[in-house]
């Protein structure tokens, strides 16, 4: 009986070439995050939390898909990162990898993605490589990137007086990206960049790198770095005086992890850009109550977590429009691109055709203690940096996907 | 020019010897514990992050003040380590050192995995205490008051422990059990006991170290897992078992390594090991070690 129905089938499949039966709809997707060091704050657990939501918010169950989901700690190495990449896609059959925070890791993957022919939406990494001179036909850079944190936090500390910096950078390929926008920024803006030093990827003692930055004389301390590093720069800085000298910190990259473990009194008064944060909107508070009751610790989702979810809804419904062969990267990156994004935490936007996903992006800056009304009630919005300001305009991108 | 560079040159020495202090402090615990017990303790790191974690929940708990956590921390651990020696380090007595070593690796993982699922990997505030708020503009450098303590503080901690485990009859005692316990037991000196507080003691300096830097670096779970290996090569270099050795060392790679933060700073995570395969190659007992 079960011989004649497939061979049955297989006849009415030859007949029918691109019948509804033959319609593959089963896709597995990765979430790659650092899961244990610096940086499992900002994604970890949280990720693999948005990239489940993101599955049974997108309702792809009911109209027949399967979609799986797997993930791991890359340990923001490089080549843990390019090792589980490869395995997944060889050998798990992995159709997207997603997430992928530590630019150095992400931009490995980006290669690996290239290769294999696999979708591979980042959220996480910061450096604006990803989508200039790495960029790929099947990379999607969603969240925020370096030219963003340099054009928000940069230009505003530039414009309102803080035309002498001295860079604290992480010595590797995010913070060099990040000195480097931001020295772009300033200079542009008629600031002068005084020195800069760069210290390996988890120091826990600035104290050496704050004070060439005191002696530098420079009026404004630009910390490119990120998680733990900067939150023990901050507290370090005030330390050692140096926020009471009259320099002041600029961090170009916070999330509201690092504000939630320095605390509103230390933390107080920095500005920085992000493009998500939970308490900016209705549609961003539904998704944060949901979110932080999911949550062992109750955090609310930082940017990048809230990338995650943005970047598989997104994801999901191109593969709906489609509506089979979701396995060619090049090709689904093509229709993501095709199709204008539109979810609650981001608002609408786009994606541009070197893989830069452009929103708003926003200036906030930490409210004093007494500011603060309720639990993670810590931003206040300085300002709205509009869409198509906020990325790298496309005629200034160096992406060799883009026919000039 | 050269007036500059002499004042940087300066603070960078302060800087170094303020770092070098925790060095020391945590290499001295792990030379006491090696040098008296022939335990490698690969989960010193784990429990002077659990010194750290201590002296906040104190504070944000109990109510209990940054000086009485100074006392009350290292006890809790320090028992705590006892503990650990009597029902699993004991078992491995007489054994091939790797033992150890694995054993306290593994719990140094164990501890490590259990806080982070608790507490995230940002890690939480601990506020300078008042009294050692602001600090002093020396010129060349403004240097914090609590960074003054700490050097102060941990230099007292390590010649009062070289002095007792060297001058004193109590020392002698258990270097003596150390060389040939079954002769010292012969004597009527509880040995095992002396080796249970013995290790006691060295984790109770690992949690004081971890106490001193809750004010300086936020309280992370992976806190000790990032200071732990520099801290072996410490030892290493200072010579395993050297209690001497490991302060002395302790001190001079921490200035070392400020001074390549000024001249090289790429280099200032790296530079620990460079000096220690330098050092292993000319002595491999370590400068201090007895070979």
């Amino acid at each position: 009986m079960k011989t004649s129905v497939s061979t049955f089938a297989l006849m009415a499949a030859l007949a029918l070439p691109g019948a509804a039966f033959a319609q593959d709809k089963n896709v597995k997707i990765g979430v790659l995050d650092d899961m244990s060091g610096v940086y499992a704050d900002v994604g970890g657990q949280g990720s693999i939390l948005a990239a489940q939501m993101a599955i049974e918010d997108s309702g792809m169950a009911a109209k027949g898909w399967k979609v799986d989901l797997i993930s791991a700690d890359h340990q923001n190495k490089a080549d843990v990162g390019v090792n589980i990449s490869r395995q997944w896609i060889d050998q798990e059959k992995v159709d997207g990898i997603f997430g992928v925070l530590t630019s150095s890791v992400a931009l490995a993957v980006n290669g690996v993605a290239k290769e294999k022919n696999i979708v591979y939406m980042n959220s996480g990494a910061a450096a604006s490589d990803l989508t200039n001179s790495a960029c790929s036909p099947n990379t999607i850079h969603w969240t925020y990137d370096t030219y963003l944190l340099a054009n928000g936090t940069g230009k505003a500390v530039v414009k309102s007086g803080g035309d002498s910096w001295f860079f604290v950078t992480a010595d590797y390929a995010f913070g060099q990206a990040l000195e480097r926008d931001t020295t772009d920024v300033i200079k542009a803006n008629g600031g002068k960049v005084l020195g800069s030093v760069r210290h390996p990827l988890n120091s826990a003692d600035f104290s050496s790198f704050l004070l060439q930055a005191q002696a530098s004389k420079a009026k404004i301390i630009g910390l490119a770095n990120a998680g733990g590093d900067t939150t023990n720069a901050i507290k370090q800085a005030s330390e050692f005086g140096i926020t009471s000298g009259g320099q002041k910190l600029a961090a170009l990259l916070l999330f509201s992890s690092d504000v939630h473990s320095l605390g509103l009194k230390m933390a107080q008064g920095l500005q920085f850009t992000e493009t998500f944060y939970w308490d900016l909107n209705d549609g961003t508070r539904a998704f944060s109550k949901r979110f932080s009751e999911r949550m062992k610790n109750k955090n609310q989702p930082t940017m990048v977590q809230a990338g995650i979810y943005a970047s598989i809804i997104h994801y999901m419904k191109a593969l709906d429009a489609n509506g089979s062969n979701p396995h060619d990267g090049v090709k689904m990156v093509d229709k993501m691109k095709s199709m204008p994004t539109d979810d609650p935490l981001f608002g609408k936007g786009e994606i541009q055709p070197n893989g830069r996903k452009v929103h708003p992006g926003y200036l906030f800056e930490v409210k004093k203690p007494e500011e603060s009304k309720y639990p993670w009630d810590y931003y206040k919005l300085v300002a709205t940096i509009p869409a198509n300001e906020a990325f790298t305009p496309l005629d200034k991108s160096t992406c060799s996907l883009l026919k000039k | 020019m050269f007036n500059i560079s002499t004042q940087a040159l300066f603070a960078q020495l302060l800087v170094g010897l303020i770092n070098g202090s925790f060095y020391a402090l945590l290499s001295l615990g792990l030379a006491v514990i090696f040098g008296m017990l022939n335990i490698i303790n690969f989960a010193h790191g784990a429990l002077y992050m659990m010194g750290a974690f201590c002296a906040y929940f104190l504070l944000n708990v109990l109510g209990i003040n940054y000086w009485m956590a100074l006392i009350l921390a290292p006890l809790l651990i320090g028992v705590l380590g006892a503990v650990l020696e009597r029902t699993m380090l004991q078992r491995l007595a007489g054994l091939d050192h790797l033992y150890g070593l694995l054993l306290t690796f593994g719990l140094a993982l164990i501890i490590q995995g259990l806080f982070q699922n608790y507490f995230g990997s940002s890690g939480l505030p601990y506020a300078i205490p008042q009294q050692l708020t602001g600090g002093q503009n020396l010129g060349f450098m403004f240097l914090p008051n609590y960074r003054a303590w700490v050097v102060i503080f941990s230099l007292t901690v390590c010649l009062a422990t070289w002095y007792a485990i060297e001058k004193t009859k109590l020392g002698a005692y258990l270097r003596a059990a150390t060389e040939n316990p079954t002769l010292v037991r012969a004597f009527g000196i509880n040995v095992p006991r002396m080796i249970t507080l013995t290790y006691g003691f060295g984790v109770g300096l690992a949690a004081l170290a971890g106490v001193l830097s809750a004010p300086i670096n936020q309280v992370r779970p992976l806190m000790g897992a990032d200071l732990i290996i520099v801290v072996f090569a410490v030892v290493v270099i200072g010579g395993m078992g050297s209690i001497m050795g490991s302060i002395v060392t302790g001190f001079a790679l921490g200035i070392l390594e400020g001074l390549t933060k000024y001249f090289y700073p790429e280099a200032s995570n790296t530079v620990v090991f460079v000096i220690m395969a330098i050092v292993l190659t000319v002595k491999p007992n370590g400068l201090f070690g007895r070979a």
